[in-house]
């Protein structure tokens, strides 16, 4: 298995002729990746400023583009492409289950106790 | 004639022993295991984080306006600049890492040898980096004062460019000194006194007829509202107690305290862990200089302390999303 490596990216679009030349492909792909979050950052484009589910279009690029580079990062850094199945699925989808539960849980109440102080009868500021 | 069974006549079989249905030896194994709980741990941070936020979402510190310095241009601002440095610097050292990984499969204990050693560079000027920022958030730029209700009032001109207190304060003579072990209570201890006093501020204010006040909440255009020269003075002599400079547990100029607390925690315990990923490297690294993995056939400890440092960097993609872009 240590010498079994899985050289295609992007669902066999690219695909890389030694372990060694994925690394860096991965590395100028993660690159790309942070620039554009950087660039997106310092600029912050009116266009994605819109509201789509709650949060600014803007953050929802951030965040998806974050999953990416851990897509990347655990795949082909980590070597998790090489792995069983069964291993790969015990790790990420336990991980992501209650990962999503906690941020709901605790994303949720925030919302509600900035509700209370905002529209309730408690004050934090007098 | 013996009483115990031997074999159970189920080698082979799946479920008769000695199968592997992951493939993956017992050190790799458990490495992931550790990973998804110390995952599970850092997500439990991140979450927090992310409740308070959503508790002061209209006054939250806007992380542009904090994260502005880069060592050695003093006096520009240039948000997330050094935190996209710190970003590729760590990710480079993953590459690294990855390399030396690839080279110990092939068995080429000089290739390996080096990778190791950049990679630990690389920890060691990410360690720096996140020092550099602590201190420098510490140190505070601005200045601001706080009110009775704890909330953060900055200082504005009306191009609406950021004012420091010390650019308009004048320091008087004050009969109040720090209290220290040495000159009080030996068990009592009290921090640094700010620069200036409440009333100090208030007059420098008076006098500059320029400045007006910058609360924490958030307008609809996404930026901090500034009231006008009237509801400045009145808010400052009313609520004014005291004057911040810089962050710390307590206190924080950039806004609410928790986001300070948050910063320390959550950045201070990702460093600690690339700390002590840089530490377990130097040991991989002289165990590499010396052979033992050479004689042991394999280089799967590399691959193991690898897993490890590619998941530091891993966390740091989060933390960067979450503290400095979102």
């Amino acid at each position: 298995m240590a010498h079994a490596h899985n050289l295609a990216i992007l669902r066999g679009l690219i695909k890389f002729k030694s372990n060694t030349q994925k690394i860096w492909g991965v590395l100028i792909l993660l690159t790309i990746v942070t620039a554009v979050e950087v660039v997106l950052g310092i600029y912050k484009p009116e266009s994605l400023m819109a509201k789509v589910l709650g949060m600014k279009l803007l953050n929802w690029i951030f965040i998806i583009l974050t999953i990416v580079k851990a897509y990347y990062i655990t795949w082909d850094f980590m070597h998790m492409r090489d792995e069983t199945k069964a291993l790969r699925r015990m790790v990420v989808w336990t991980a992501i289950f209650l990962i999503l539960y906690l941020i709901f849980i605790l994303l949720q109440e925030g919302g509600y106790v900035f509700d209370v102080y905002k529209d309730g009868f408690i004050k934090r500021d007098f | 004639m013996s009483t115990t069974v031997v074999n159970t006549g189920t080698e082979g079989k799946t479920w008769g022993g000695s199968n592997q249905p992951l493939k993956a030896s017992y050190g790799k194994m458990m490495m992931w295991f550790f990973i998804v709980s110390d995952a599970l741990t850092f997500s439990g941070f991140l979450a927090a984080y992310g409740f308070s936020r959503f508790k002061f979402i209209d006054s939250w510190p806007i992380a542009d306006e904090v994260f502005t310095h880069v060592p050695f241009l003093h006096g520009q601002e240039l948000p997330m600049i050094y935190v996209a440095f710190m970003t590729f610097v760590l990710i480079m050292s993953s590459v690294t890492m990855v390399l030396a990984v690839d080279a110990g499969h092939h068995m080429k204990k000089t290739k390996v040898t080096w990778y190791m050693f950049l990679t630990i560079i690389g920890g060691l000027i990410f360690v720096g980096s996140q020092a550099w920022e602590w201190a420098t958030f510490i140190k505070g730029d601005y200045g601001a004062i706080q009110t009775k209700g704890g909330n953060i009032l900055q200082f504005v001109d009306t191009d609406g460019h950021r004012v420091a207190l010390s650019d308009f304060t004048v320091a008087g003579h004050k009969d109040r000194t720090a209290h220290e072990r040495k000159n009080g209570l030996w068990f009592v201890d009290e921090g640094t006194l700010p620069t200036y006093t409440v009333n100090e501020v208030i007059d420098g204010f008076e006098a500059n007829k320029n400045l007006l006040v910058r609360t924490q909440i958030i307008n609809e255009e996404g930026e901090k509202t500034v009231l006008s020269r009237a509801e400045s003075s009145k808010l400052l002599k009313d609520n004014g107690v005291a004057v911040v400079e810089g962050a710390n547990l307590h206190v924080n100029e950039y806004g609410s305290p928790l986001f300070a607390d948050f910063f320390f925690f959550i950045t201070g315990f990702h460093g600690f862990h690339v700390f002590s990923g840089v530490v377990i490297n130097i040991i991989i690294f002289f165990n590499v200089i010396l052979g033992t993995y050479e004689r042991r056939g394999s280089y799967e400890m590399v691959e193991k302390v690898g897993l490890y440092w590619h998941f530091v960097d891993l966390v740091w993609v989060f933390v960067f999303t979450f503290f400095y872009l979102v």
